[in-house]
């Protein structure tokens, strides 16, 4: 049983950490914590059921125009509802990110209805034997989609002239702006990243527990918020360690004390990290040299 | 070239500048000079955009910027060097210096202003791998006009580059300053509270104090005008 949790820990982890990248990207350049974020991730999921159960589109569109699609609304929310709060207090900001949530969660149960949603079952499904771990094709494909998306995150952030001009705008927004960088624009492109791969991850939480619904980004948006704050928010890496060790701690968690417990690990955690080390496993303690 | 009039701007509720007017000639050294909270700074941030309550003219070859957002007014050739030097601390030396070059797409030229800037400072071509944060001050204060450099500057407007820096390394820093000017023809505003320090490299000077211009002539005539002897270069 430890083996079959612990894959099962390793997706629902991969899951965890793509969302969390989402919330701490975000906090790092303009240090919101989107909680519209977990509902980004149900509109990408739903975009995706779409395009399959109106257009029949094959899994890999599916997937390209959920991301695609959450991506847009995620440029919309930071232009429409966040820029105008850029230079207001931060609460300001905090509570326009909970209204958008709101907003998006009503949204979806007026467009598609607040029932669950069965996502067809687009793949044949095999199980496989990987290092003496039994993996089915499902969870493989989560894992792969993960690995991928996190090489592609972290060439493109530490490679490329818009990576490193975002990561500027992350530390020091001013002096970005006298480097010649909009920095409003590298806010948009840092919301597009974080949406696309929060609705990369709802669409594989909808293939994986066959449901998509109106609420479903709430749960998980929460969890992926205490995933980055354990890696320590604002760091990439620290949001997919987070992610991983809250996924395979919920699923053994869940197994070895009680499944109704489940939800609560994540908390349980999230306050064990505040107490001992609240800048998170691999969050920096800010210090400048001046 | 530039040529800022009736210039205001407020920080939250302060009125930090009243008005002031200057104007700044292709190929020379302007300095800003006056006490902690006189307002240089603000002039600066006013002029490059970093302050966007701002009202008044402020021409840069003859075109109005204003309105300007800050990464337009860079793209026209105004690069500013922040007060604290403000390096990224977690990118590399040669990182920093690439985003100095942000706004170009002649890799070709960049090559060679990344060469001509290593040859200028060979402690940051030492140190090129290494991460900005770990730079000593003056090393930083070298990476920050050198990135600045990098942007291709028609004015390049230094903030304090003196703070914090050992007197050799002011010395060095303002020997810098003085052969960008004198050999590549690099027009400079220098703000400094060092006033005896930028008074011997410019050929201009502005007083300011509290949101006014107070005096204005040659840097000559200000090192020894009495006033400013008093009150800004510690003597009579």
């Amino acid at each position: 049983m430890f083996g079959e949790q612990l894959v099962n820990g390793l997706a629902l982890g991969s899951i965890y950490a793509l969302t969390a990248i989402g919330f701490t990207m975000v906090y790092g350049i303009i240090r919101l914590i989107n909680f519209a974020h977990g509902d980004i991730f149900m509109i990408g999921a739903f975009f995706a059921l779409s395009s399959v159960t109106l257009f029949n589109a094959p899994l890999i569109v599916a997937f390209l125009v959920g991301m695609a699609g959450a991506s847009i609304v995620g440029i919309l929310l930071s232009r429409l509802a966040y820029k105008p709060l850029f230079d207001a207090p931060r609460i300001n900001l905090f509570l326009a990110a909970i209204g958008a949530a709101i907003l998006f969660e009503n949204f979806a149960m007026l467009v598609w209805g607040p029932q669950t949603n069965t996502f067809p079952v687009l793949i044949d499904m095999h199980n496989y034997s990987i290092l003496g771990l039994k993996f089915t094709t499902l969870q493989v494909i989560i894992l792969v989609c993960t690995i991928i998306f996190m090489i592609l995150l972290h060439l493109l952030v530490n490679k490329t002239k818009v990576g490193i001009a975002m990561r500027c705008t992350a530390q020091d927004m001013n002096t970005a702006r006298l480097m010649g960088i909009n920095t409003d624009r590298m806010v948009y492109v840092t919301f597009a990243i974080g949406s696309s791969l929060g609705a990369a991850a709802g669409i594989l939480v909808g293939m994986y527990y066959q449901a998509v619904y109106p609420m479903m980004g709430f749960m998980t948006g929460l969890k992926a918020f205490v995933a980055a704050v354990l890696g320590g928010i604002g760091s990439i890496p620290g949001a997919m360690l987070g992610g991983l060790v809250l996924g395979i701690s919920e699923s053994l968690g869940a197994a070895y004390i009680s499944s109704g417990f489940r939800d609560g690990i994540a908390f349980i955690i999230l306050i064990l990290i505040l107490l001992i080390k609240p800048s998170g496993i691999l969050g920096k303690v800010t210090q400048e040299k001046v | 070239m530039l040529e800022v009039k009736n210039l205001n701007a407020h920080y939250g509720a302060i009125h930090a500048l009243k008005g002031i007017s200057f104007t700044v000639n292709k190929g020379e050294i302007v300095t800003l000079i006056g006490s902690n909270g006189a307002g240089k700074s603000t002039t600066l941030n006013s002029i490059s955009g970093l302050i966007k309550n701002r009202k008044g003219s402020i021409k840069f070859e003859d075109e109005e910027i204003i309105k300007c957002r800050t990464d337009e007014i860079v793209k026209r050739g105004i690069v500013q060097v922040p007060e604290g030097r403000r390096i990224f601390a977690e990118l590399t030396v040669e990182e920093n210096l690439k985003m100095g070059a942000y706004l170009r797409n002649d890799s070709d030229g960049v090559k060679k202003d990344m060469k001509k800037v290593f040859d200028m400072f060979p402690r940051l071509a030492e140190r090129k791998t290494q991460l900005g944060g770990t730079l000593s001050g003056g090393e930083q204060q070298m990476l920050a006009i050198a990135r600045a450099l990098l942007s291709k500057p028609k004015l390049l407007m230094l903030d304090e580059p003196s703070m914090g820096l050992a007197p050799i390394i002011v010395e060095q820093i303002f020997a810098f300053i003085k052969e960008m000017n004198e050999k590549d023809g690099l027009t400079i505003l220098l703000v400094e509270q060092n006033a005896n320090m930028a008074l011997s490299i410019a050929h201009r000077g502005y007083v300011l104090e509290t949101g006014n211009i107070v005096l204005s002539d040659t840097a000559e005539k200000l090192r020894t005008d009495d006033e400013v002897r008093k009150a800004y270069l510690g003597e009579g």
